[in-house]
């Protein structure tokens, strides 16, 4: 018990320093990296909560796949660190404006039960214990049944974001010679052989 | 819970063996070796000639197509687990949502086939 409690101090002190670090690094790569971090801690703390099948995904997708694409984006911007540096005090109000409206939401949410009491019990599904259901069962239960159309929401969320980003980066580019081989094989022997008699003795 | 948590302890351990061990073999190269840094030795090393360029070079645009079609197909992968694991559970009527879900991205799957975005030229 008491080695958990150290490893959830040890895991949130990481998370928010390495996201205080995510903000104030010099390089966007290395805010990438320290994304990474937040990252990994993060899913540290859901394990540490019992929520298994949460943590793996969230190393699985956004550490495997959602940072990998952030490097590529922080590559392919080809940020000048200099410049980039100098809006940061003309962004500060509008930033601290959002961050101050995040804040409140968040307060709103965690703080409502102090609030309304009964609004807690409306909007949590209850949650089998532990030992009797994995987590990911759980997840599963109720996911394709209950939150069918949330579900399916999401399916269409991403296939726009498949069409969306085959429609904004992809582009055909001239002269690109492909192998075809349906117009390989429709070649006939007339089209692409010639015989020439040639006399003998004269050449071509 | 504690059980749960007892499976991850090797884990814990072997993170917390793995960040002291890397951390001492840095740490000792830095008590216990000579120091003696000068401009050629703390330059980038680059094979045969010297450093002229930044590293940072552009990428295509196309590596960052690859990249997000590869995290809708994690993503669809990531929503199977969970449903294989509870079938039993949730019944035909949990496989059917699935086959509609995989159904909707396999729209997707067929719209980028079409349009070449697999291919590399």
């Amino acid at each position: 018990m008491i080695i958990q409690a150290i490893c959830f101090y040890l895991f949130a002190a990481i998370t928010i320093a390495s996201a205080v670090m995510v903000i104030s690094a010099r390089n966007p790569v290395h805010s990438v990296l320290f994304l990474i971090l937040a990252f990994f801690n993060a899913a540290a703390l859901f394990i540490l909560l019992g929520a298994e099948f949460l943590g793996m995904i969230l190393i699985v997708v956004y550490l495997g796949a959602v940072t990998v694409l952030f490097l590529f984006v922080v590559m392919m911007l080809d940020i000048n660190v200099a410049e980039l540096r100098q809006g940061f005090l003309q962004y500060l109000p509008i930033g601290g404006l959002i961050g101050l409206i995040l804040l409140a939401e968040l307060v709103l949410v965690l703080g409502s039960w102090v609030i309304t009491p009964e609004a807690q019990a409306v909007a949590r599904a209850p949650i089998p214990p532990i030992d009797e259901v994995s987590n990911t069962a759980a997840l599963g239960n109720v996911l394709y049944t209950d939150y069918i159309y949330l579900f399916q929401a999401s399916g269409i969320v991403l296939l726009v974001a498949m069409v969306g980003a085959i429609v904004l980066t992809l582009r055909s580019r001239e002269g690109v010679r492909r192998q075809s081989i349906r117009t390989q094989n429709l070649r006939s022997r007339e089209q692409s052989v010639e015989i020439k008699k040639v006399q003998s003795g004269s050449g071509v | 819970m504690e059980s749960l948590l007892r499976e991850y302890l090797p884990i814990l351990i072997f993170f917390a063996v793995a960040i002291g061990l890397s951390g001492i073999m840095i740490l000792a190269s830095y008590i216990i070796a000579r120091q003696r840094p000068d401009p050629e030795k703390v330059s980038a090393y680059e094979c045969g000639f010297e450093a002229f360029d930044d590293a940072r070079s552009r990428f295509d645009v196309r590596f960052y197509l690859v990249s997000i079609l590869f995290i809708i197909f994690d993503l669809e992968v990531a929503f199977l687990f969970p449903w294989a694991v509870s079938l039993k559970e949730t019944g035909v009527f949990g496989f059917w949502s699935m086959v509609i879900f995989l159904g909707i991205l396999t729209i997707g799957f067929i719209y980028e086939w079409k349009k070449g975005a697999l291919e590399w030229e």
